[in-house]
């Protein structure tokens, strides 16, 4: 996988490399305990304030492992935005009808409220903060902001998450190839023409 | 530069707003034409953009404050309903839950112009308020509220403008269910009628279209002491402040309200919300910071709406095309509680015509109340008014164009004043020639085959030409970058890179010296709401205006630091030298170091309006559509958008507004729709799978043609606001172009497969 993607030039992330290979299945994935006071010592900064947060989530998000106590009806963008603070990933719709909420797991691009977090377990998610190195751009952030592809911004993560999606899977689509992977993401300012511009000048550039 | 107080006077509508405002005294030297400009006018990217594609924009939803607590809001299942009982008790013994507020431990606090209280017992419309519950999360609060036992007196509901019109429909308001009227005549249409040589009558029919912004409407709010600050997805933060300093009884003074980015409005975020007001309450109570937020369904439900509209329209006309009467006569639905539905402004104001009667209805019925949606009234008035003249156009033979120039005025018909300026023949001229307008169906649905095409257009008149009191403070440095700070907001149009584009081409410096901050009530100098398409047209003369003051100041200080004689000194390029000796030159970044408190200030304000003329933007769209007559789908292939809109400030931004306007109005025109169930009065679209909206498999081959130039009888920078515009005349050019397609005439919105069937069902 790492190969891939340093083979596609999509991000010169160096967290994929990292996380190498032989992670799924290799961890224990979920185990439920009763209560508080059975918490590892791993946990014990975040107060037990709500009591249904039962469950240990384990899943890779941007290349760092991450071990989570959480309530098991949480959605995956609930557990990126309230547990971990990654506030890009947006909640418009919640329930998987307008892409706000895209995120690229296993390479492939999910819409994280209409998932259940357990369902991520052991899974690989990146996210709009790991596309950036540091406080640098990857390109195909860079290539909407050349051709303003966004104008109120909020459902911005979630294009560029499909996109990045799409890059993965074909590294050099057609005009329709994008339109049509990018269909289920919802821009409400209507900012479309200039969504597809920035597509294809990302996919132009890194030729 | 000196300054005067002025009471600024501007229309919207029929109300005629007045403030007091502090303007330049004198006419401002105008911004020089945009061929002049480095920055002006160009294709400069956002200032925002970084922060909005890395994910690093934090909008209010995103907010945290340490020991944030959440409040869910319970709203009325029911769309007609009394309040017998609360009983709380079980969803306060749920773990987490801290604080719960109801009519029963909350003071009255009125709302919607009295019409109703923060806690109303008396529930008008599925969604009003019941409760309001604060927990340690957003799952908690939301558990309680389903442990919240409500006892119901049920009653009968009225949902669509015809059945709440009856004598005997249920009452929403003791004093019934019509709000306020709007009437207006001019002339005398019954006998504008008789002059006519010809005359066509016809109704159309328009749906309940929803903002659905991305970003639910939610606060987060903080309370110090006796101090509250609000951080609000908001499109008026001054607004929020004084509507919320007066629901809680404070000083405006004391309630600072800051936004910073916002995820759309269309204009559903000029008001405060309940909830902010609820969540202050209980951050009261409990001590802690409250984030209180919507959830789509309640986006749906309850904060607003562009209001349906049934518009019968009469036209007389001579012969040769003249009108001689126009009248429209129509009502709409504004929800439960005071809000407008009418939708006439542009039969009253964008043709020559000396008789006009205007008698327009707005109709309490049990759903949300409307708001402003982009341009309300326009763009459904603008669908029915230009749908009927391509249909007169037809009854007298003449081309479209023609009718509408034979129409054409020169003057404001309701104040008898000229524009200062208005290029619509010329958007008419470019726009006709960009779409092939001559290519169009002579006899509209002629076509053979499955498929058919047609081209229409439609024409579009606003106001946007903005208006004091606005005001920007901008600061040097002594390492010579800018900063710039005023009580706007950047909703999306490109308001940050603008201030910044102006600032750096008055000051000669490199824009990325200039930095923006907007959107704080409690740092910021006033400016007022970004609805209207006021907001460029109004902040941009005043960011203009400190950038000169900036430059004189900087002038002076020179003159005192190289003690030479301030009129022998040239800027150029952020250098002020002696014209007679070349040795004498700094830098402005040297002249505020200089200084002793190193750094200067200054605070710009927007002109007065001038007198004696109308300001208004104007622009005309073309639509080609293909017309799949098995299927009933339409396809729109590409729109033309011609108009004059002033200056152009920034290229990029302005495209893609347009864009977006283009497209909200294909949503409007095609799909968009709000459904009520009539037996059970409840909202069956609460969701984005059910509403449905544009994506990108629907967009159109979009071109944008602006056909004029900067306006300096309107301020210095010359501009006229482009958000409201862009959507005007979208629906009404594609139902003219279906028609030319089709040859039948489908007279109600959104224009679907069914009803495109069905109309050619009766054609055959």
């Amino acid at each position: 996988m790492s190969k891939d993607s340093e083979s596609n030039k999509i991000s010169r992330r160096n967290f994929l490399g990292k996380a190498g290979t032989g992670i799924v299945g290799s961890t224990i994935l979920i185990s439920s305990i009763g209560a508080a006071d059975k918490t590892g010592p791993d946990l014990a900064e975040a107060p037990p304030i709500d009591p249904k947060e039962t469950d240990i989530l384990n899943l890779w998000v941007n290349g760092k492992k991450q071990k989570l106590k959480i309530n098991p009806s949480s959605t995956l963008a609930e557990v990126l935005r309230n547990k971990l603070n990654l506030t890009g990933t947006k909640i418009v719709c919640n329930q998987g009808a307008c892409g706000g909420c895209t995120v690229v797991m296993d390479n492939k691009a999910v819409y994280a409220c209409h998932m259940l977090a357990l369902d991520a377990a052991g899974k690989k998610v990146v996210t709009i903060e790991g596309l950036l190195e540091g406080e640098e751009l990857n390109h195909l952030q860079e290539a909407f902001i050349e051709k303003d592809g966004l104008q109120c911004g909020f459902c911005t993560p979630g294009q560029i998450m499909s996109a990045y999606a799409l890059l993965l899977s074909k590294p050099n689509p057609n005009r329709e190839d994008i339109m049509e992977a990018m269909s289920g993401n919802i821009c409400r300012c209507g900012a479309y023409p200039n969504i597809l511009d920035s597509v294809l000048l990302a996919v132009q550039n890194k030729n | 530069m000196s300054r005067k107080i002025i009471k600024s006077k501007y229309d919207l509508y029929e109300e005629k707003i007045e403030t007091i405002a502090e303007v330049p005294s004198e006419k401002e030297k105008p911004l020089a034409p945009n061929s002049k400009l480095k920055y002006v006018g160009k294709d400069v990217n956002r200032y925002d953009g970084y922060d909005k594609v890395s994910g690093s924009a934090i909008y209010t939803i995103d907010k945290v404050l340490p020991n944030m607590v959440f409040a869910r809001v319970m709203v009325s299942p029911h769309p007609h309903a009394k309040i017998k009982s609360i009983d709380v008790s079980k969803a306060l013994k749920l773990k987490g839950v801290l604080h719960i507020i109801t009519n029963e431990n909350t003071s009255e606090i009125p709302w919607y112009y009295n019409t109703s209280k923060l806690f109303d017992k008396h529930l008008r419309y599925q969604g009003d308020e019941v409760a309001c519950v604060a927990a340690e999360t957003e799952k908690i609060a939301e558990e309680a509220l389903s442990l919240i036992k409500v006892e119901y007196e049920i009653m009968p509901h009225v949902v669509t403008a015809e059945s709440a019109m009856k004598e005997n429909a249920p009452k929403i308001h003791n004093n019934g269910n019509f709000g306020r009227p709007s009437e207006y005549t001019r002339g005398n249409f019954d006998e504008g009628i008789k002059q006519a040589d010809v005359t066509i009558e016809d109704t159309f029919t328009t749906q309940v279209e929803v903002h659905n912004p991305t970003e639910v409407h939610c606060s987060v709010v903080n309370w110090d002491g006796g101090k509250l600050t609000v951080w609000d997805s908001t499109q008026s933060i001054f607004s929020v402040r004084d509507n919320v300093a007066q629901s809680l009884g404070l000083n405006a003074s004391d309630v600072r309200v800051v936004k910073k980015y916002m995820g759309g409005g269309f204009g559903s975020k000029l008001e405060a919300g309940k909830y902010t007001v609820m969540a202050a309450l209980l951050a009261k109570k409990i001590g802690r910071p409250v984030k209180a937020a919507m959830n789509r369904r309640e986006m749906n439900l309850s904060v607003g709406n562009r209001p349906d509209s049934n518009q019968t329209i009469t036209i007389g006309t001579k012969k040769d095309g003249t009108f001689t009467a126009m009248s429209h006569i129509a009502y709409g639905v504004m929800g439960a509680y005071p809000s407008g539905s009418s939708s006439y402004w542009p039969l009253r104001s964008i043709y020559k015509c000396p008789n006009i009667k205007i008698d327009n209805k707005s109709i309490y019925i049990n759903a949300g109340r409307a708001r402003p949606f982009r341009a309300p009234g326009h763009v459904q008035g603008t669908f029915a008014l230009e749908s009927i003249i391509d249909d007169l156009a037809l009854k007298l033979g003449m081309d479209p164009i023609e009718l509408r120039l034979k129409n054409y005025t020169e003057v404001d018909q309701d104040g008898d004043v000229p524009y200062t300026s208005k290029l619509l023949k010329e958007a008419y001229e470019k726009g006709a020639e960009e779409i092939g307008w001559k290519n169009r169906n002579k006899i509209p649905g002629s076509q053979t085959g499955e498929i058919k095409t047609g081209i229409g257009m439609a024409s579009q008149i606003w106001w946007g030409g903005g208006a004091p009191p606005s005001y920007a403070t901008l600061k040097l440095n002594s390492d010579g970058s800018a900063k710039i700070f005023s009580g706007t907001q950047d909703i999306g149009t490109g308001t940050y890179t603008f201030m910044q584009q102006i600032a750096a081409d008055v000051l000669e410096i490199p824009i990325d010296k200039v930095n923006v901050d907007l959107g704080d009530t409690g740092t910021m100098p006033y400016s007022g709401g970004s609805g209207g398409s006021m907001t460029a047209p109004s902040v941009s003369p005043a960011v203009y205006d400190a950038a000169i003051q900036m430059k004189q100041k900087l002038i002076s200080n020179a003159a005192a630091i190289l003690e030479v004689d301030e009129s022998n000194l040239i800027y150029s390029s952020g250098n002020i030298s002696s014209k007679n000796d070349s040795s004498k030159s700094i830098e402005i970044k040297d002249v505020v170091g200089k200084i002793h408190e190193r750094v200067l200030v200054t605070t710009g304000a927007r002109n007065e309006n001038p007198n004696g003329y109308a300001i208004n933007s104007f622009g005309a769209q073309f639509a080609k559509v293909e017309v799949d007559t098995m299927t009933g789908i339409v396809r729109v292939k590409k729109i033309v958008a011609a108009h004059d809109i002033g200056r152009v400030l920034n290229r990029k931004t302005l495209e893609n507004q347009f864009y977006g306007g283009v497209i909200m109005g294909l949503g409007y025109a095609l799909m968009e729709n709000r459904v009520i169930d009539d037996y059970t009065g409840k909202v069956l679209t609460t969701n984005l799978h059910d509403y449905k909206m544009p994506t990108m498999q629907d967009m159109p081959d979009i071109k944008v043609i602006i056909v004029s130039e900067e306006d300096n009888l309107i301020s210095p920078t010359g501009v006229k606001g482009i958000g409201e515009p862009a959507m005007i005349p979208t629906p009404g050019a594609i139902a003219n172009a279906v028609f030319n397609a089709i040859g039948v005439r489908i007279k109600s919105l959104p224009i679907t497969p069914d009803k495109i069937l069905e109309a050619l069902n009766s054609k055959s």
